[in-house]
């Protein structure tokens, strides 16, 4: 009995070594710890056969080779497995640099990007957002915003006609009269939308989008006007960009201004956006003229407003320093992948 | 508006620099587009004497010594012809630059730098000018237009800079005039603005001249008032027709306009002075001595001066004599009365013609010119008044003609003056919001010739004649003090006055915006297309000859015929896109469309059309199938929490056997499907294109959806999947409604896997779906999902003939 077990200890001692495997250790740990065939477990039932005085010592020295040999299995195991992980780690190692797995990307059109920071720059004062039709009468587009059929301002832009007395808006002032004639001041209106002139080349799209605003009230001045402007550009354009109005016209606005904003590119020393002059024109705006009030029922001896006008495309081309018009209509992919969200 | 400086410094002093002026009239309200610099490209070139001239034996060229002044004697080397002993030409010093020209000594061919150098073996600093190295016409300086040197006049100072001597110092102003200040389209009209904005006086030109005392037997009548409410003719004799002095010809040309003879140089020169539009009629070709300003008669034929032939209608408005037109009104004078040399007595014309006819006219009849421009801009009848009388004081002046006593003069309000009108400071400072001081009020409307004075609170002005623009308002005056007093004056605040209000977006506007995010999460990129397209498109979808989308709107001045029509589906747009795509070598791309079509209810239009809010949704290359863009619509539903259903459908566009109707509520909304093999290769396209196009307009309504919370279930949910074997014409959808209308428990019937094998038989596929039961009330045992199972597969074979596999 003795000599089986030194045997059974020579033969762990021998091979426990020469596993690299948590599977082969545990095939080799079953031949001598096995509860039913294990020789370790054999040697404890054969105990029975063993002389009655003798089976206390025997017993024991079983019981410590068991011991021995369970510890060291389990010693050699952790090894092994630590070995095992390493090398796991090691055949699972990437090269970090490789690309990750493409995931689609979309985006909303620069267009829509700028109309929905202004429109929650506005909505935020209180602007409600109307969307005006963009076929309309020669009365709302022209005549209400007091340019009658001979004056000079309606040869400024050259309008697509569908009929006689419809066609495609030229600005979406037009929206403004259906609103004044239906609601009462106070108004506070933002109407995006499309809008169209009969112009197509390097820097003019037949088709390109407006934002315009419109608020009346009682005591509405030129000081509010370029109050709301000067909170805009800093909200569109960014901290400390100034804005500067300058004389201008437009037959629905008296006074009525362009609006200069301070490049934000240089800071006003002058560089190529602003071609020197350290100002970018971004909007035209006036007050409301009384013809206009008074077109759509509204008093002008009580009430008084302003109103301004960007070009979305141009906005957009500033920001973003897209440098041609027509790529804006065009979805080119290479385009659009750079807006996207 | 061309403006020379030197022009406007006959009527008023300008101190200051061009830049200063510029930057002043800017913020004035008038934009100096460009400064045109003449000579600009010119320096170093003084009045050289030649003193000693030899020619080299056998060349054209003489050797010369000229004398420079102060810059000193040298020796120069030159070609002309017209060189001599004693003579003044333009020397162009080492260093100097000029025009080089080409060997035909006419055409510039960039400026070149003046260097020492040996022509024939002799010495040569510098060199001798022809006036096109100058950059001079013969209208800019008489004798420029000679080949050889230019030629300068025995007093010039020897050595002085020669450019203030042949007048290459002048500046003009390209000044942008907006609508409202037609007064302004003119020399004077500038020249008072530059007045109020120096704070300098303004004087007028000098209107004088002496009459002969003789009348005319001569007769105007307007018989068309309304067109032509003033008409001024004033009879000249003796006049002898001759070149305009070469001061006129040069101011012509700073503007624009070429020399003619002097009669007609006076009618182009108060044109641009005074913005008047003018006429001079030979007055041997006026039959019966008569002018008759009147519509013409329809088929009323006339050649004008530029022998193009028109037959008039009664709407365009004529100068007839006795039995014929003898001019265009405002347009263009007739070929049969024009100025010739022979000339020897004029009718000039001064008139206001209603802008709006002299711009219908000349649309109709496709003619225009400087006179008609000006028309249509507006011209005021102060203009019409003074005008006559500067080209009659210019008539005595050049000795063109004696000016008789013959006036005649036609207006609907005989009066041309000053309007009086009042208004309340208050309502002023209350429209600018900062209360100006009365002072400036007073500074700024009397240097705008306003002549204002205040009383109290009432503002009072006389409107000057020329100022059409302003309209009795408090408005008005405010624009004027502003502008002049600067808006750097207005102290920017926040709607102090008004009242808050609710502003933000409305609710369909928030669905629009909900969606669109929705497909960019798909990996859809946003498109903006044009609203209109081309006939081509129509055709291009295979839409039949009777398809709704037939009838577009169409534009009756469309920049091309590719952009024609008013857009009735999206698609045509959409499909363009993937192929520009796929031409530019990208070779896969998702886009989304949102926008109107276009519904006439009449065509032509007599009321507004309907404007449908359209999704058109694209997806293009190998990567693309059916089933990718499906995942949009299905996103769109699970968005706004609603269902779509499918079938299969066909569209002349589409592929056969991928098409399908999308159905909301039992309503066909939309249709997707692959673009057909057919357009694809008339296209050279080779990538699946998909597409998809929703009537997004009926679908809205259905996006109301109130988010509402469904408690959930404490009992736990079972999944079961079943393997079914089916006829291979059944559909996924129409399997998963019948197994989804067999058991109220069933939250989830999806499809995962489709399978076809002999085993299973021909003509038949095996489908496997998952099904999900939530119960609501207990839980559920083995035997009672085993119960729902069964009663599912009862139905299914009922209705469809469906085994288990």
């Amino acid at each position: 009995m003795k000599e089986q077990l030194s045997e059974i200890r020579r033969e762990i001692e021998e091979k426990i070594h020469t596993f690299d495997s948590s599977r082969s250790l545990y095939e080799f740990r079953k031949i001598f710890l096995d509860n039913k065939e294990g020789k370790i477990s054999l040697l404890m039932k054969g105990l029975k056969d063993v002389p009655k005085e003798e089976r206390p010592a025997v017993g024991k020295s079983i019981n410590e080779v068991k011991e021995w040999a369970l510890s060291l299995f389990e010693e050699t195991d952790r090894e092994i497995h630590k070995l095992e992980l390493e090398r796991k780690i090691a055949s699972e190692a990437v090269d970090v640099t490789e690309p990750a797995v493409k995931t689609r990307r979309g985006g909303l059109h620069p267009n829509t990007l700028v109309q929905n920071e202004l429109i929650d720059i506005f909505a935020s004062m209180g602007f409600e957002i109307f969307e005006g039709s963009e076929i309309e009468t020669d009365y709302y587009n022209f005549t209400a915003l007091n340019t009658p059929e001979d004056h000079p301002a309606r040869d400024m832009q050259d309008t697509f006609y569908l009929s006689p007395g419809f066609l495609l808006r030229t600005q979406t002032s037009a929206g403004q009269i259906h609103v004044m004639e239906k609601s009462r001041p106070p108004i506070k209106i933002l109407s995006p939308g499309k809008v169209f002139r009969s112009d197509d080349d390097a820097t003019h799209s037949p088709m390109f989008s407006q934002m315009e605003g419109l608020v009346v009230d009682r005591g509405i001045s030129v000081c509010d006007l370029q109050g709301m402007l000067d909170l805009f550009s800093q909200k569109i354009f960014g901290q400390g960009v100034k804005t500067r109005l300058r004389p201008s016209y437009f037959p629905f606005t008296e006074p009525s201004v362009e609006v200069d904003v301070s490049c934000f590119e240089c800071g006003g020393k002058g560089c190529k956006l602003c071609k020197g002059t350290g100002w970018i024109e971004v909007l035209g705006a006036g007050m409301v003229n009384r013809h206009v009030l008074e077109n759509c029922g509204i008093d002008p001896e009580e009430y008084t407003g302003f109103a301004f006008g960007m070009g979305v495309e141009r906005i957009a081309m500033l920001k973003y320093g897209i440098n041609n018009i027509k790529t804006l209509f065009e979805s080119d992919t290479r385009f659009a992948e750079q807006f996207a969200d | 508006m061309l403006a020379p400086l030197s022009w406007l410094k006959d009527y008023v002093e300008i101190d200051v620099s061009p830049k200063e002026l510029e930057e002043k009239l800017f913020s004035a309200g008038f934009e100096v587009e460009e400064v045109k610099e003449i000579g600009k490209d010119i320096s170093g070139v003084v009045v050289g004497l030649v003193e000693t001239c030899e020619k080299i034996p056998d060349t054209h060229i003489s050797v010369c010594t000229v004398n420079c002044g102060e810059k000193g004697s040298f020796q120069i080397c030159c070609g002309a012809d017209n060189v001599r002993v004693g003579k003044k030409f333009p020397a162009a010093l080492v260093g100097a630059t000029v025009y080089a020209t080409a060997k035909d000594h006419v055409t510039v061919e960039g400026v070149m730098t003046i260097k020492a150098g040996k022509l024939r073996g002799q010495e040569s600093c510098g060199m001798l000018c022809s006036g096109v190295e100058l950059g001079l016409s013969e209208e800019m300086y008489p004798g420029a237009g000679y080949m050889g040197l230019l030629e300068l006049p025995d007093d010039a100072p020897v050595g002085a800079d020669i450019k203030p001597l042949v007048g290459l110092d002048e500046v003009v102003f390209d000044v942008a005039i907006t609508a409202n200040r037609p007064d302004c389209q003119s020399i004077i009209g500038l020249a008072r603005e530059v007045a109020a904005v120096l704070k300098k006086p303004f004087c007028l030109p000098d209107l004088s001249y002496t009459e002969n005392g003789e009348t005319l037997p001569f007769t105007i009548r307007v018989e068309a008032p309304d067109l032509c409410p003033r008409y001024i003719g004033h009879a000249v004799k003796n006049v002898r027709i001759a070149p305009s002095p070469a001061w006129m010809q040069k101011r012509l040309a700073l503007v624009g306009v070429s020399a003619i003879s002097n009669v007609v140089d006076i009618t182009n020169y108060v044109l641009k002075e005074f913005g008047q539009p003018m006429h001079a009629f030979d007055r041997r070709d006026l039959k019966d001595d008569c002018i008759i300003v009147r519509r013409a008669k329809e088929g009323e034929v006339i050649v004008t001066l530029d022998e193009k032939e028109f037959s008039l209608k009664s709407d365009h408005l004529v100068i007839c004599d006795r039995s014929r037109p003898v001019a265009l009104a405002g347009i263009m004078g007739g070929l049969n009365s024009e100025i010739k040399d022979d000339t020897t007595e004029v009718m000039l014309e001064a008139a206001k013609f209603a802008r709006d006819s002299i711009r219908k006219t000349g649309r109709s009849l496709g003619q225009a010119s400087d006179s008609s421009a000006r028309f249509e801009k507006g011209v005021d009848e102060y203009s019409t008044v003074m005008g006559m009388k500067r080209a009659l004081h210019l008539v005595e002046k050049l000795g063109a003609g004696t000016v008789t006593s013959y006036h005649c003069e036609v207006a609907v309000n005989p009066a041309v003056e000053s309007r009086p009108l009042s208004v309340s400071l208050k309502k002023i400072n209350a429209l600018l919001g900062v209360e100006v001081p009365e002072e400036e009020v007073m500074r700024h409307l009397s240097a705008l010739g306003f002549e204002p004075s205040i009383a109290g609170d009432t503002l009072s002005v006389l409107v000057p004649p020329y100022r059409d623009d302003i309209d009795n308002s408090a408005a008005d005056l405010a624009e004027e003090i502003i502008r002049s007093w600067g808006y750097e004056n207005i102290r920017p605040r926040f709607l102090d006055l008004a009242r808050v209000t609710a502003g933000g977006r409305t609710e369909e506007q928030k669905k629009e915006y909900k969606l669109k995010q929705t497909l960019c999460r798909l990996g859809f990129y946003e498109s903006i297309f044009y609203s209109f397209f081309s006939p081509k498109d129509l055709d291009l979808i295979r839409l039949p000859e009777d398809a709704p989308e037939r009838r577009a709107i169409r534009l009756m001045n469309p920049l091309t015929e590719d952009l024609s029509l008013m857009r009735t589906t999206l698609t045509p747009s959409m499909i363009n896109a993937a192929v520009r795509n796929l031409r530019r070598g990208n070779t896969e791309g998702r886009f989304f469309e949102l926008a109107r079509i276009f519904r006439a209810k009449s065509l032509p239009l007599t009321e507004y059309p309907e404007e449908r809010q359209t999704l058109c949704i694209g997806a293009f290359g190998d990567s693309e199938s059916f089933f990718t863009l499906k995942s949009a619509p299905e996103a769109i539903a699970d968005a706004f929490g609603i269902r779509f259903t499918y079938r299969k459908a066909t569209r002349p566009h589409l592929h056969g056997g991928m098409t399908a109707e999308i159905l909301c509520d039992g309503e066909v909304i939309g249709v997707m499907g692959r673009l057909s093999y057919e357009i694809c290769e008339e296209l050279s396209v080779e990538k699946p294109v998909f597409l998809l196009e929703m009537d997004f307009a009926a679908l809205s309504p259905k996006l109301d959806r109130k988010l509402r919370y469904a408690p959930i279930s404490r009992f736990a949910t079972v999944k079961r999947d079943l393997a079914l074997v089916a006829d291979e014409a059944l559909t996924c959808g129409e399997i998963s409604e019948a197994i989804r209308s067999s058991c109220k428990y069933l939250t989830e019937v999806s499809l995962f896997d489709v399978y076809r094998s002999e085993n299973i038989g021909q003509g038949k596929k095996s489908m496997a779906f998952n099904l999900v039961f939530t119960p609501t009330d207990h839980e559920f045992g083995d035997d009672e999902i085993e119960k729902y199972v069964q009663k599912i597969l009862k139905k299914l074979s009922f209705l469809y003939q469906i085994t288990l596999r």
